[in-house]
Protein backbone atom coordinates (compact mmCIF):
# COMPACT_ATOMS: atom_id res chain seq x y z
CA UNK A 1 0.00 0.00 0.00
CA UNK A 2 1.44 3.31 -1.22
CA UNK A 3 1.77 5.75 1.97
CA UNK A 4 -0.96 8.22 2.81
CA UNK A 5 1.63 11.01 2.20
CA UNK A 6 4.97 11.14 0.29
CA UNK A 7 7.06 14.08 -0.63
CA UNK A 8 10.75 13.27 -2.61
CA UNK A 9 13.56 15.80 -3.29
CA UNK A 10 11.34 18.95 -2.33
CA UNK A 11 13.02 21.79 -1.99
CA UNK A 12 11.59 25.21 -0.95
CA UNK A 13 12.81 29.11 -1.03
CA UNK A 14 11.84 32.23 0.26
CA UNK A 15 13.31 34.67 -2.57
CA UNK A 16 16.54 33.30 -3.03
CA UNK A 17 17.44 31.74 0.16
CA UNK A 18 16.82 27.90 0.45
CA UNK A 19 15.02 26.89 3.08
CA UNK A 20 14.42 23.12 2.12
CA UNK A 21 17.55 21.37 0.23
CA UNK A 22 15.59 17.69 -1.61
CA UNK A 23 13.20 16.77 1.53
CA UNK A 24 12.40 12.47 1.10
CA UNK A 25 9.67 11.83 3.88
CA UNK A 26 6.53 9.75 3.59
CA UNK A 27 3.46 9.48 6.31
CA UNK A 28 1.82 6.05 6.69
CA UNK A 29 -2.06 5.91 7.20
CA UNK A 30 -2.23 6.03 11.09
CA UNK A 31 1.05 7.35 11.89
CA UNK A 32 2.36 9.96 14.42
CA UNK A 33 5.35 11.09 12.47
CA UNK A 34 7.28 13.97 14.46
CA UNK A 35 9.71 16.47 13.09
CA UNK A 36 12.68 17.46 15.02
CA UNK A 37 15.54 19.91 14.68
CA UNK A 38 17.45 23.32 16.13
CA UNK A 39 15.58 26.80 15.33
CA UNK A 40 15.34 27.49 11.75
CA UNK A 41 16.34 23.84 10.46
CA UNK A 42 12.85 24.27 8.39
CA UNK A 43 10.96 22.47 9.80
CA UNK A 44 7.96 25.46 9.82
CA UNK A 45 8.35 25.62 6.20
CA UNK A 46 8.37 21.86 5.82
CA UNK A 47 4.60 22.00 7.26
CA UNK A 48 4.04 24.87 4.99
CA UNK A 49 5.63 23.57 2.09
CA UNK A 50 3.25 20.44 2.28
CA UNK A 51 0.03 22.75 2.23
CA UNK A 52 1.21 24.68 -0.73
CA UNK A 53 2.53 27.84 0.62
CA UNK A 54 5.65 28.93 -0.17
CA UNK A 55 5.23 25.70 -2.76
CA UNK A 56 8.00 23.58 -3.50
CA UNK A 57 10.30 24.70 -6.16
CA UNK A 58 11.46 20.57 -6.99
CA UNK A 59 10.70 17.28 -6.20
CA UNK A 60 7.21 15.99 -5.64
CA UNK A 61 4.38 16.07 -2.98
CA UNK A 62 2.06 13.14 -2.82
CA UNK A 63 -1.17 12.50 -0.76
CA UNK A 64 -3.24 9.74 -1.63
CA UNK A 65 -1.94 9.00 -4.79
CA UNK A 66 -2.85 12.34 -6.22
CA UNK A 67 0.41 14.96 -6.91
CA UNK A 68 -0.68 17.73 -5.45
CA UNK A 69 2.85 19.69 -5.87
CA UNK A 70 1.78 22.66 -8.06
CA UNK A 71 -1.75 22.70 -6.40
CA UNK A 72 -3.00 26.25 -4.57
CA UNK A 73 -3.29 25.90 -1.08
CA UNK A 74 -6.98 25.91 -0.62
CA UNK A 75 -7.49 22.74 -3.05
CA UNK A 76 -4.74 21.12 -0.68
CA UNK A 77 -6.43 21.69 2.39
CA UNK A 78 -10.22 20.13 0.89
CA UNK A 79 -8.31 17.16 0.63
CA UNK A 80 -8.68 16.60 4.52
CA UNK A 81 -5.89 18.04 5.25
CA UNK A 82 -5.67 20.47 8.07
CA UNK A 83 -2.68 22.58 9.83
CA UNK A 84 -2.72 24.19 12.98
CA UNK A 85 0.55 26.24 11.80
CA UNK A 86 2.90 28.04 13.57
CA UNK A 87 2.24 30.86 15.77
CA UNK A 88 -1.18 29.64 16.30
CA UNK A 89 -2.66 32.30 13.52
CA UNK A 90 -6.39 32.13 15.11
CA UNK A 91 -8.52 35.27 14.08
CA UNK A 92 -8.23 37.81 16.88
CA UNK A 93 -11.25 39.58 16.61
CA UNK A 94 -13.91 36.94 16.01
CA UNK A 95 -15.35 34.48 18.73
CA UNK A 96 -14.34 31.26 19.91
CA UNK A 97 -17.01 29.91 18.54
CA UNK A 98 -16.52 31.95 14.83
CA UNK A 99 -12.76 30.31 14.86
CA UNK A 100 -14.53 26.95 15.41
CA UNK A 101 -17.15 27.58 12.55
CA UNK A 102 -14.14 28.88 10.18
CA UNK A 103 -12.26 25.43 10.62
CA UNK A 104 -15.29 23.86 9.35
CA UNK A 105 -15.36 26.37 6.12
CA UNK A 106 -13.68 23.22 4.10
CA UNK A 107 -16.21 20.16 5.18
CA UNK A 108 -18.96 22.65 3.79
CA UNK A 109 -20.19 24.20 6.48
CA UNK A 110 -23.08 21.58 7.11
CA UNK A 111 -23.70 20.21 10.77
CA UNK A 112 -20.84 21.11 13.11
CA UNK A 113 -22.06 19.75 16.05
CA UNK A 114 -20.42 16.75 16.15
CA UNK A 115 -17.51 18.74 15.53
CA UNK A 116 -18.15 21.30 18.22
CA UNK A 117 -18.82 18.64 20.31
CA UNK A 118 -15.69 16.57 20.21
CA UNK A 119 -13.45 19.82 20.68
CA UNK A 120 -15.82 20.94 23.68
CA UNK A 121 -14.94 16.82 24.67
CA UNK A 122 -11.28 17.25 24.38
CA UNK A 123 -10.92 21.40 25.66
CA UNK A 124 -14.08 21.94 28.22
CA UNK A 125 -12.18 25.21 28.66
CA UNK A 126 -12.99 26.34 25.20
CA UNK A 127 -16.91 25.89 25.87
CA UNK A 128 -16.72 27.64 28.86
CA UNK A 129 -14.80 30.84 26.31
CA UNK A 130 -17.04 30.05 23.56
CA UNK A 131 -18.38 34.18 23.05
CA UNK A 132 -15.23 35.37 23.99
CA UNK A 133 -12.46 36.91 21.53
CA UNK A 134 -9.79 34.99 20.30
CA UNK A 135 -7.42 37.92 20.78
CA UNK A 136 -8.34 37.77 24.67
CA UNK A 137 -7.61 33.94 25.32
CA UNK A 138 -4.70 33.05 26.77
CA UNK A 139 -1.63 31.55 25.25
CA UNK A 140 -2.78 27.97 26.51
CA UNK A 141 -6.70 28.78 25.56
CA UNK A 142 -5.24 30.29 22.13
CA UNK A 143 -3.19 26.84 21.06
CA UNK A 144 -5.98 24.82 22.17
CA UNK A 145 -8.28 26.70 19.75
CA UNK A 146 -5.75 26.52 16.94
CA UNK A 147 -6.20 22.63 17.37
CA UNK A 148 -9.58 22.65 17.85
CA UNK A 149 -10.14 24.67 14.69
CA UNK A 150 -8.12 22.30 12.59
CA UNK A 151 -10.05 19.05 13.86
CA UNK A 152 -13.37 20.74 13.04
CA UNK A 153 -12.70 20.45 9.28
CA UNK A 154 -12.69 16.17 10.79
CA UNK A 155 -9.16 15.78 9.09
CA UNK A 156 -7.66 12.37 8.36
CA UNK A 157 -4.02 14.22 8.66
CA UNK A 158 -3.56 16.81 10.89
CA UNK A 159 -0.13 19.22 10.76
CA UNK A 160 0.51 20.45 14.31
CA UNK A 161 3.71 22.95 14.36
CA UNK A 162 4.37 23.29 17.74
CA UNK A 163 1.35 22.84 19.63
CA UNK A 164 3.42 23.09 23.13
CA UNK A 165 4.81 26.05 22.93
CA UNK A 166 4.79 28.56 25.66
CA UNK A 167 2.05 26.13 27.23
CA UNK A 168 2.35 24.96 31.15
CA UNK A 169 3.64 21.25 31.60
CA UNK A 170 0.16 20.05 32.57
CA UNK A 171 -1.43 21.49 29.54
CA UNK A 172 1.58 19.99 27.05
CA UNK A 173 0.81 16.61 28.90
CA UNK A 174 -2.94 16.89 27.67
CA UNK A 175 -2.88 18.23 24.33
CA UNK A 176 -0.07 15.39 23.59
CA UNK A 177 -2.59 12.97 25.40
CA UNK A 178 -5.38 13.84 23.02
CA UNK A 179 -3.17 13.32 19.99
CA UNK A 180 -2.17 10.09 21.15
CA UNK A 181 -6.26 9.04 21.84
CA UNK A 182 -7.42 10.60 18.68
CA UNK A 183 -4.79 8.61 16.94
CA UNK A 184 -6.08 5.66 18.47
CA UNK A 185 -9.66 6.08 18.54
CA UNK A 186 -10.26 7.60 14.94
CA UNK A 187 -6.69 6.48 13.09
CA UNK A 188 -6.07 10.44 12.89
CA UNK A 189 -2.36 10.56 10.88
CA UNK A 190 -0.70 13.56 12.69
CA UNK A 191 3.03 14.75 11.33
CA UNK A 192 3.69 16.47 14.24
CA UNK A 193 6.55 19.55 14.94
CA UNK A 194 8.36 19.79 18.12
CA UNK A 195 10.84 21.61 20.15
CA UNK A 196 10.11 19.15 23.13
CA UNK A 197 11.64 16.21 21.17
CA UNK A 198 11.69 13.92 24.38
CA UNK A 199 7.76 13.83 24.49
CA UNK A 200 7.67 14.00 20.70
CA UNK A 201 9.61 10.91 20.18
CA UNK A 202 8.09 8.85 22.67
CA UNK A 203 4.48 9.75 21.24
CA UNK A 204 5.21 9.24 17.92
CA UNK A 205 5.21 6.29 15.86
CA UNK A 206 8.23 7.73 13.84
CA UNK A 207 10.23 10.58 13.88
CA UNK A 208 13.15 12.72 11.15
CA UNK A 209 15.65 15.14 12.17
CA UNK A 210 16.04 18.07 9.80
CA UNK A 211 19.20 20.37 9.93
CA UNK A 212 19.82 22.82 7.95
CA UNK A 213 16.99 21.91 5.34
CA UNK A 214 18.05 18.34 4.95
CA UNK A 215 16.70 15.14 6.31
CA UNK A 216 19.93 13.80 8.59
CA UNK A 217 18.56 10.82 10.77
CA UNK A 218 15.39 8.84 10.17
CA UNK A 219 13.79 6.03 12.47
CA UNK A 220 11.48 5.25 15.21
CA UNK A 221 10.82 6.98 18.47
CA UNK A 222 12.30 4.71 20.21
CA UNK A 223 15.20 4.33 17.58
CA UNK A 224 16.50 8.38 17.79
CA UNK A 225 15.87 8.85 21.67
CA UNK A 226 18.85 5.96 21.50
CA UNK A 227 20.65 7.83 19.41
CA UNK A 228 23.61 9.54 21.36
CA UNK A 229 23.64 12.03 19.25
CA UNK A 230 19.99 13.10 19.10
CA UNK A 231 20.69 12.84 23.24
CA UNK A 232 23.31 15.34 22.96
CA UNK A 233 21.32 17.67 20.85
CA UNK A 234 18.39 17.78 21.15
CA UNK A 235 17.58 16.40 24.53
CA UNK A 236 20.33 18.28 26.44
CA UNK A 237 19.10 19.37 29.69
CA UNK A 238 17.33 16.15 30.68
CA UNK A 239 14.33 14.68 30.10
CA UNK A 240 11.70 17.43 30.45
CA UNK B 1 -31.97 78.70 12.30
CA UNK B 2 -34.10 77.77 9.08
CA UNK B 3 -30.73 78.40 7.12
CA UNK B 4 -28.53 76.31 9.61
CA UNK B 5 -31.40 73.03 9.31
CA UNK B 6 -31.05 73.28 5.10
CA UNK B 7 -27.50 73.19 5.67
CA UNK B 8 -28.10 70.24 8.11
CA UNK B 9 -30.01 68.45 5.33
CA UNK B 10 -27.55 69.30 2.71
CA UNK B 11 -24.93 67.86 4.49
CA UNK B 12 -26.67 64.68 5.72
CA UNK B 13 -27.43 63.86 2.22
CA UNK B 14 -23.60 64.73 0.34
CA UNK B 15 -22.35 62.48 3.36
CA UNK B 16 -24.44 59.55 2.72
CA UNK B 17 -22.96 59.54 -0.55
CA UNK B 18 -19.77 59.91 0.46
CA UNK B 19 -20.27 57.47 3.17
CA UNK B 20 -21.27 54.97 0.36
CA UNK B 21 -18.23 55.62 -1.68
CA UNK B 22 -16.35 55.24 1.77
CA UNK B 23 -17.58 51.71 2.22
CA UNK B 24 -15.67 50.34 -1.00
CA UNK B 25 -12.58 51.87 0.27
CA UNK B 26 -12.97 50.69 3.57
CA UNK B 27 -13.98 47.01 2.65
CA UNK B 28 -11.09 46.68 0.36
CA UNK B 29 -8.47 48.36 2.53
CA UNK B 30 -10.11 46.16 5.37
CA UNK B 31 -9.08 42.87 3.20
CA UNK B 32 -5.93 43.41 1.89
CA UNK B 33 -4.83 46.26 3.09
CA UNK B 34 -4.50 48.45 -0.19
CA UNK B 35 -6.19 51.83 -0.70
CA UNK B 36 -7.87 51.29 -4.03
CA UNK B 37 -7.17 54.52 -5.65
CA UNK B 38 -9.02 53.95 -8.74
CA UNK B 39 -12.56 53.54 -6.32
CA UNK B 40 -13.51 56.90 -6.98
CA UNK B 41 -13.27 56.19 -10.95
CA UNK B 42 -15.74 53.35 -10.39
CA UNK B 43 -18.02 55.89 -8.92
CA UNK B 44 -17.10 57.89 -11.74
CA UNK B 45 -18.20 55.20 -13.94
CA UNK B 46 -21.19 54.11 -12.28
CA UNK B 47 -22.76 57.58 -12.86
CA UNK B 48 -22.21 57.80 -16.69
CA UNK B 49 -23.55 54.11 -16.84
CA UNK B 50 -26.74 55.32 -15.05
CA UNK B 51 -26.85 58.39 -17.34
CA UNK B 52 -26.40 56.46 -20.23
CA UNK B 53 -29.04 53.61 -19.23
CA UNK B 54 -31.90 56.41 -18.04
CA UNK B 55 -31.33 58.07 -21.95
CA UNK B 56 -31.58 54.72 -23.32
CA UNK B 57 -34.62 53.91 -21.30
CA UNK B 58 -36.04 56.99 -22.54
CA UNK B 59 -35.38 56.25 -26.19
CA UNK B 60 -36.76 53.25 -25.86
CA UNK B 61 -40.14 54.36 -24.63
CA UNK B 62 -39.85 53.21 -21.10
CA UNK B 63 -41.89 56.08 -19.32
CA UNK B 64 -43.05 54.44 -16.11
CA UNK B 65 -40.29 56.26 -13.75
CA UNK B 66 -40.05 53.65 -11.26
CA UNK B 67 -39.11 51.14 -14.12
CA UNK B 68 -36.45 52.90 -15.59
CA UNK B 69 -34.83 53.69 -12.13
CA UNK B 70 -34.61 50.67 -10.96
CA UNK B 71 -33.73 49.50 -14.26
CA UNK B 72 -30.77 52.03 -14.33
CA UNK B 73 -29.88 51.15 -10.89
CA UNK B 74 -29.60 47.04 -11.67
CA UNK B 75 -27.55 48.11 -15.08
CA UNK B 76 -25.02 50.46 -13.42
CA UNK B 77 -24.28 48.31 -10.49
CA UNK B 78 -23.72 45.08 -12.32
CA UNK B 79 -21.08 46.79 -15.20
CA UNK B 80 -19.57 48.80 -12.29
CA UNK B 81 -19.08 45.38 -10.64
CA UNK B 82 -17.42 44.01 -13.89
CA UNK B 83 -15.35 46.89 -13.66
CA UNK B 84 -14.21 46.10 -10.22
CA UNK B 85 -13.52 42.51 -10.64
CA UNK B 86 -12.25 43.37 -14.15
CA UNK B 87 -9.53 45.84 -12.48
CA UNK B 88 -8.33 43.56 -9.44
CA UNK B 89 -7.73 40.68 -11.76
CA UNK B 90 -5.79 43.14 -14.24
CA UNK B 91 -3.99 45.29 -12.05
CA UNK B 92 -3.67 44.23 -8.80
CA UNK B 93 -3.42 40.55 -8.55
CA UNK B 94 -0.89 40.02 -10.60
CA UNK B 95 1.28 42.31 -8.27
CA UNK B 96 -0.09 40.38 -5.03
CA UNK B 97 3.34 39.72 -3.08
CA UNK B 98 5.22 41.95 -4.56
CA UNK B 99 6.90 45.20 -2.53
CA UNK B 100 3.93 47.16 -0.98
CA UNK B 101 3.75 49.90 -3.24
CA UNK B 102 3.27 48.62 -6.63
CA UNK B 103 -0.50 48.20 -6.30
CA UNK B 104 -0.72 51.66 -5.07
CA UNK B 105 0.68 52.93 -8.26
CA UNK B 106 -0.94 50.23 -10.52
CA UNK B 107 -4.26 51.89 -8.75
CA UNK B 108 -3.06 55.20 -9.79
CA UNK B 109 -2.48 54.23 -12.95
CA UNK B 110 -6.24 52.19 -13.30
CA UNK B 111 -7.63 55.50 -12.02
CA UNK B 112 -6.13 57.75 -15.04
CA UNK B 113 -7.07 55.04 -17.02
CA UNK B 114 -10.77 55.04 -16.40
CA UNK B 115 -10.64 58.67 -16.38
CA UNK B 116 -9.45 59.29 -19.21
CA UNK B 117 -11.21 56.62 -20.96
CA UNK B 118 -14.62 58.47 -20.25
CA UNK B 119 -13.62 61.70 -21.34
CA UNK B 120 -12.48 60.07 -24.52
CA UNK B 121 -15.49 57.86 -25.12
CA UNK B 122 -18.04 60.29 -23.38
CA UNK B 123 -16.54 64.00 -23.94
CA UNK B 124 -14.77 66.21 -21.63
CA UNK B 125 -17.93 68.25 -21.30
CA UNK B 126 -20.34 67.69 -18.11
CA UNK B 127 -23.66 65.66 -18.81
CA UNK B 128 -26.58 67.42 -17.53
CA UNK B 129 -29.43 65.50 -17.11
CA UNK B 130 -33.34 66.72 -16.28
CA UNK B 131 -34.66 66.16 -12.53
CA UNK B 132 -36.28 63.12 -12.42
CA UNK B 133 -37.82 62.74 -9.26
CA UNK B 134 -38.58 66.50 -8.32
CA UNK B 135 -40.64 67.93 -5.74
CA UNK B 136 -39.95 67.27 -2.04
CA UNK B 137 -41.71 68.35 0.97
CA UNK B 138 -41.74 72.17 2.96
CA UNK B 139 -40.29 71.62 6.21
CA UNK B 140 -40.83 75.23 7.66
CA UNK B 141 -41.15 78.79 6.49
CA UNK B 142 -39.24 81.46 8.61
CA UNK B 143 -38.98 84.68 7.20
CA UNK B 144 -39.69 83.94 3.42
CA UNK B 145 -36.78 81.42 3.89
CA UNK B 146 -38.28 78.13 3.09
CA UNK B 147 -36.64 74.69 4.62
CA UNK B 148 -36.97 71.99 1.88
CA UNK B 149 -36.81 68.31 2.21
CA UNK B 150 -36.81 66.65 -1.42
CA UNK B 151 -38.01 63.27 -2.34
CA UNK B 152 -34.14 62.79 -3.48
CA UNK B 153 -32.75 63.74 0.00
CA UNK B 154 -34.85 61.51 1.63
CA UNK B 155 -34.41 58.53 -0.94
CA UNK B 156 -30.45 59.02 -0.93
CA UNK B 157 -30.38 58.62 3.46
CA UNK B 158 -32.87 55.43 3.33
CA UNK B 159 -31.20 53.68 0.19
CA UNK B 160 -27.41 54.45 2.05
CA UNK B 161 -28.47 53.49 5.04
CA UNK B 162 -30.39 50.19 3.86
CA UNK B 163 -27.48 49.13 2.62
CA UNK B 164 -25.27 50.32 5.81
CA UNK B 165 -27.90 47.83 7.72
CA UNK B 166 -27.24 45.25 4.95
CA UNK B 167 -24.31 44.72 5.21
CA UNK B 168 -23.32 45.20 8.46
CA UNK B 169 -25.66 42.23 9.25
CA UNK B 170 -24.05 40.18 6.09
CA UNK B 171 -20.34 40.67 7.73
CA UNK B 172 -21.28 40.09 11.28
CA UNK B 173 -23.71 37.65 11.15
CA UNK B 174 -23.60 34.98 7.62
CA UNK B 175 -21.07 33.26 7.01
CA UNK B 176 -19.91 34.35 3.98
CA UNK B 177 -19.00 37.26 6.10
CA UNK B 178 -17.32 35.34 8.27
CA UNK B 179 -14.68 34.28 5.76
CA UNK B 180 -14.48 37.47 4.42
CA UNK B 181 -13.48 38.68 7.87
CA UNK B 182 -11.35 35.59 8.37
CA UNK B 183 -9.65 36.77 5.07
CA UNK B 184 -9.16 40.50 6.51
CA UNK B 185 -7.88 39.50 9.51
CA UNK B 186 -5.35 36.51 8.23
CA UNK B 187 -5.25 35.77 4.60
CA UNK B 188 -2.98 33.18 4.52
CA UNK B 189 -4.60 31.11 7.75
CA UNK B 190 -7.55 31.47 5.45
CA UNK B 191 -6.11 29.37 2.65
CA UNK B 192 -5.11 26.90 5.27
CA UNK B 193 -8.69 26.49 6.15
CA UNK B 194 -9.73 25.55 2.72
CA UNK B 195 -10.80 29.31 1.46
CA UNK B 196 -10.36 30.43 -1.88
CA UNK B 197 -9.12 33.67 -0.84
CA UNK B 198 -8.54 34.93 -4.11
CA UNK B 199 -12.16 34.06 -5.01
CA UNK B 200 -13.30 36.63 -1.62
CA UNK B 201 -10.74 39.19 -2.42
CA UNK B 202 -12.71 39.52 -6.01
CA UNK B 203 -15.99 39.45 -4.38
CA UNK B 204 -15.02 42.17 -2.17
CA UNK B 205 -14.06 44.28 -5.21
CA UNK B 206 -17.18 43.40 -6.93
CA UNK B 207 -19.54 44.66 -3.62
CA UNK B 208 -18.03 47.80 -3.71
CA UNK B 209 -17.96 48.71 -7.27
CA UNK B 210 -21.21 47.95 -7.11
CA UNK B 211 -22.09 50.26 -4.12
CA UNK B 212 -19.82 52.74 -5.85
CA UNK B 213 -21.89 52.77 -8.38
CA UNK B 214 -25.48 53.07 -6.55
CA UNK B 215 -23.54 56.11 -5.40
CA UNK B 216 -22.58 57.53 -8.49
CA UNK B 217 -26.49 56.88 -9.35
CA UNK B 218 -27.87 58.55 -6.47
CA UNK B 219 -25.17 61.59 -7.15
CA UNK B 220 -26.25 61.46 -10.93
CA UNK B 221 -30.16 62.36 -9.70
CA UNK B 222 -29.45 64.49 -7.04
CA UNK B 223 -26.65 67.42 -8.86
CA UNK B 224 -28.13 66.49 -12.05
CA UNK B 225 -24.44 66.91 -13.95
CA UNK B 226 -22.05 65.06 -14.18
CA UNK B 227 -18.27 64.66 -15.57
CA UNK B 228 -15.56 62.50 -15.88
CA UNK B 229 -13.51 64.46 -13.08
CA UNK B 230 -16.16 63.92 -10.73
CA UNK B 231 -14.90 60.25 -8.94
CA UNK B 232 -11.41 62.02 -8.21
CA UNK B 233 -12.65 64.80 -6.25
CA UNK B 234 -15.40 62.26 -4.65
CA UNK B 235 -13.14 59.37 -4.16
CA UNK B 236 -10.37 61.65 -2.13
CA UNK B 237 -13.06 63.12 0.20
CA UNK B 238 -14.79 59.11 0.10
CA UNK B 239 -11.71 58.32 1.29
CA UNK B 240 -10.81 60.90 3.71
CA UNK B 241 -14.69 59.38 5.36
CA UNK B 242 -12.95 56.01 5.45
CA UNK B 243 -9.93 57.29 7.29
CA UNK B 244 -12.10 59.58 9.63
CA UNK B 245 -14.73 56.79 10.22
CA UNK B 246 -11.71 54.19 11.32
CA UNK B 247 -11.06 52.27 8.22
CA UNK B 248 -12.05 48.70 8.24
CA UNK B 249 -15.44 49.63 9.73
CA UNK B 250 -18.39 49.90 7.56
CA UNK B 251 -20.79 51.93 9.89
CA UNK B 252 -17.61 54.48 10.46
CA UNK B 253 -17.44 54.69 6.86
CA UNK B 254 -20.66 55.96 6.85
CA UNK B 255 -20.34 58.18 10.11
CA UNK B 256 -17.27 59.64 8.55
CA UNK B 257 -18.99 60.29 5.12
CA UNK B 258 -21.41 62.16 7.12
CA UNK B 259 -18.95 64.32 8.63
CA UNK B 260 -17.12 65.00 5.86
CA UNK B 261 -20.09 65.72 4.26
CA UNK B 262 -21.40 67.99 7.21
CA UNK B 263 -18.19 70.19 7.74
CA UNK B 264 -17.93 71.04 3.84
CA UNK B 265 -21.57 71.90 3.49
CA UNK B 266 -21.36 73.94 6.72
CA UNK B 267 -17.87 75.27 6.32
CA UNK B 268 -19.21 76.39 2.55
CA UNK B 269 -22.58 78.09 4.26
CA UNK B 270 -21.00 80.01 6.95
CA UNK B 271 -17.37 80.98 5.74
CA UNK B 272 -15.74 80.41 2.39
CA UNK B 273 -16.68 78.02 -0.18
CA UNK B 274 -12.89 77.74 -1.81
CA UNK B 275 -11.79 77.01 2.09
CA UNK B 276 -13.85 73.81 2.64
CA UNK B 277 -11.36 71.42 1.25
CA UNK B 278 -9.30 72.45 3.94
CA UNK B 279 -11.60 72.40 6.39
CA UNK B 280 -12.19 69.25 5.79
CA UNK B 281 -8.50 67.83 5.20
CA UNK B 282 -7.82 69.99 8.62
CA UNK B 283 -10.26 68.03 10.28
CA UNK B 284 -8.99 64.91 9.25
CA UNK B 285 -5.66 65.81 10.80
CA UNK B 286 -6.51 66.71 13.84
CA UNK B 287 -8.70 63.90 14.51
CA UNK B 288 -5.77 61.55 13.12
CA UNK B 289 -3.65 62.84 15.95
CA UNK B 290 -5.51 62.23 19.04
CA UNK B 291 -7.68 59.26 17.35
CA UNK B 292 -4.69 57.43 15.18
CA UNK B 293 -6.95 54.60 14.76
CA UNK B 294 -10.01 56.67 13.61
CA UNK B 295 -13.65 57.31 15.15
CA UNK B 296 -14.52 53.83 14.97
CA UNK B 297 -11.58 52.54 14.81
CA UNK B 298 -10.72 49.21 16.75
CA UNK B 299 -8.46 49.72 19.47
CA UNK B 300 -6.68 46.36 19.55
CA UNK B 301 -7.07 44.82 22.93
CA UNK B 302 -5.21 41.53 21.48
CA UNK B 303 -2.46 39.16 22.63
CA UNK B 304 0.55 39.24 20.22
N1 LIG C 1 8.99 34.30 5.05
C1 LIG C 1 10.31 34.06 5.06
N2 LIG C 1 11.14 34.81 4.33
C2 LIG C 1 12.48 34.58 4.32
N3 LIG C 1 13.06 33.59 5.01
C3 LIG C 1 12.29 32.81 5.77
C4 LIG C 1 10.86 33.00 5.84
N4 LIG C 1 10.35 32.07 6.66
C5 LIG C 1 11.41 31.35 7.09
N5 LIG C 1 12.57 31.77 6.56
C6 LIG C 1 13.89 31.20 6.78
O1 LIG C 1 13.85 29.83 6.43
C7 LIG C 1 14.56 29.05 7.36
C8 LIG C 1 13.68 27.97 7.93
O2 LIG C 1 12.67 28.57 8.72
P1 LIG C 1 11.56 27.73 9.47
O3 LIG C 1 10.57 28.70 10.02
O4 LIG C 1 11.06 26.70 8.57
O5 LIG C 1 12.39 27.08 10.65
P2 LIG C 1 11.90 26.15 11.85
O6 LIG C 1 12.64 24.89 11.75
O7 LIG C 1 10.44 26.08 11.87
O8 LIG C 1 12.42 26.98 13.10
P3 LIG C 1 11.78 27.19 14.56
O9 LIG C 1 12.11 26.00 15.34
O10 LIG C 1 12.48 28.39 15.07
O11 LIG C 1 10.33 27.40 14.38
C9 LIG C 1 15.10 30.03 8.39
O12 LIG C 1 16.43 30.29 8.09
C10 LIG C 1 14.26 31.26 8.22
O13 LIG C 1 14.99 32.41 8.54
MG1 LIG D 1 9.01 26.72 13.15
Amino acid sequence: MSALLSLTGVTAFYGAIQALRGIDLTVEKGEIVTLIGANGAGKSTLMMTICGSPRARDGQIVHEGQDITAWPTHLIMRRRIAQAPEGRRIFNRMTVHENLLMGAEVAGRTDTTDGLDQVFTLFPRLKERIGQRGGTLSGGEQQMLAIGRALMSRPTLLLLDEPSLGLAPLVVRQIFGAIRDLNRTTGLTVLLVEQNAYQALRLAHRGYVLVNGSITMAGTGAELLARPEIRAAYLEGGHT
Amino acid sequence: MAYALQQLINGVTLGMIYGLIAVGYTMVYGIIGMINFAHGDVFMVGSFLSLIALLGLAALGITSVPLALALTLIFAAGIAALYGWTIERVAYRPLRGSFRLAPLISAIGMSITLQNFVQVSQGARVKPIEAIIPGGIQIMDQGGFAVRLSWMQIAIVVITMSILGIFTWLVTKTPLGRTMRACEQDLKMASLLGIDTDRTISLTFVIGAALAAVAGFMFLLYYGVIDFYIGFIAGVKAFTAAVLGGIGSLPGAVLGGLLIGLIEVFWSAYFSVEYKDVAAFAILIVVLIFMPTGILGRAEVEKV
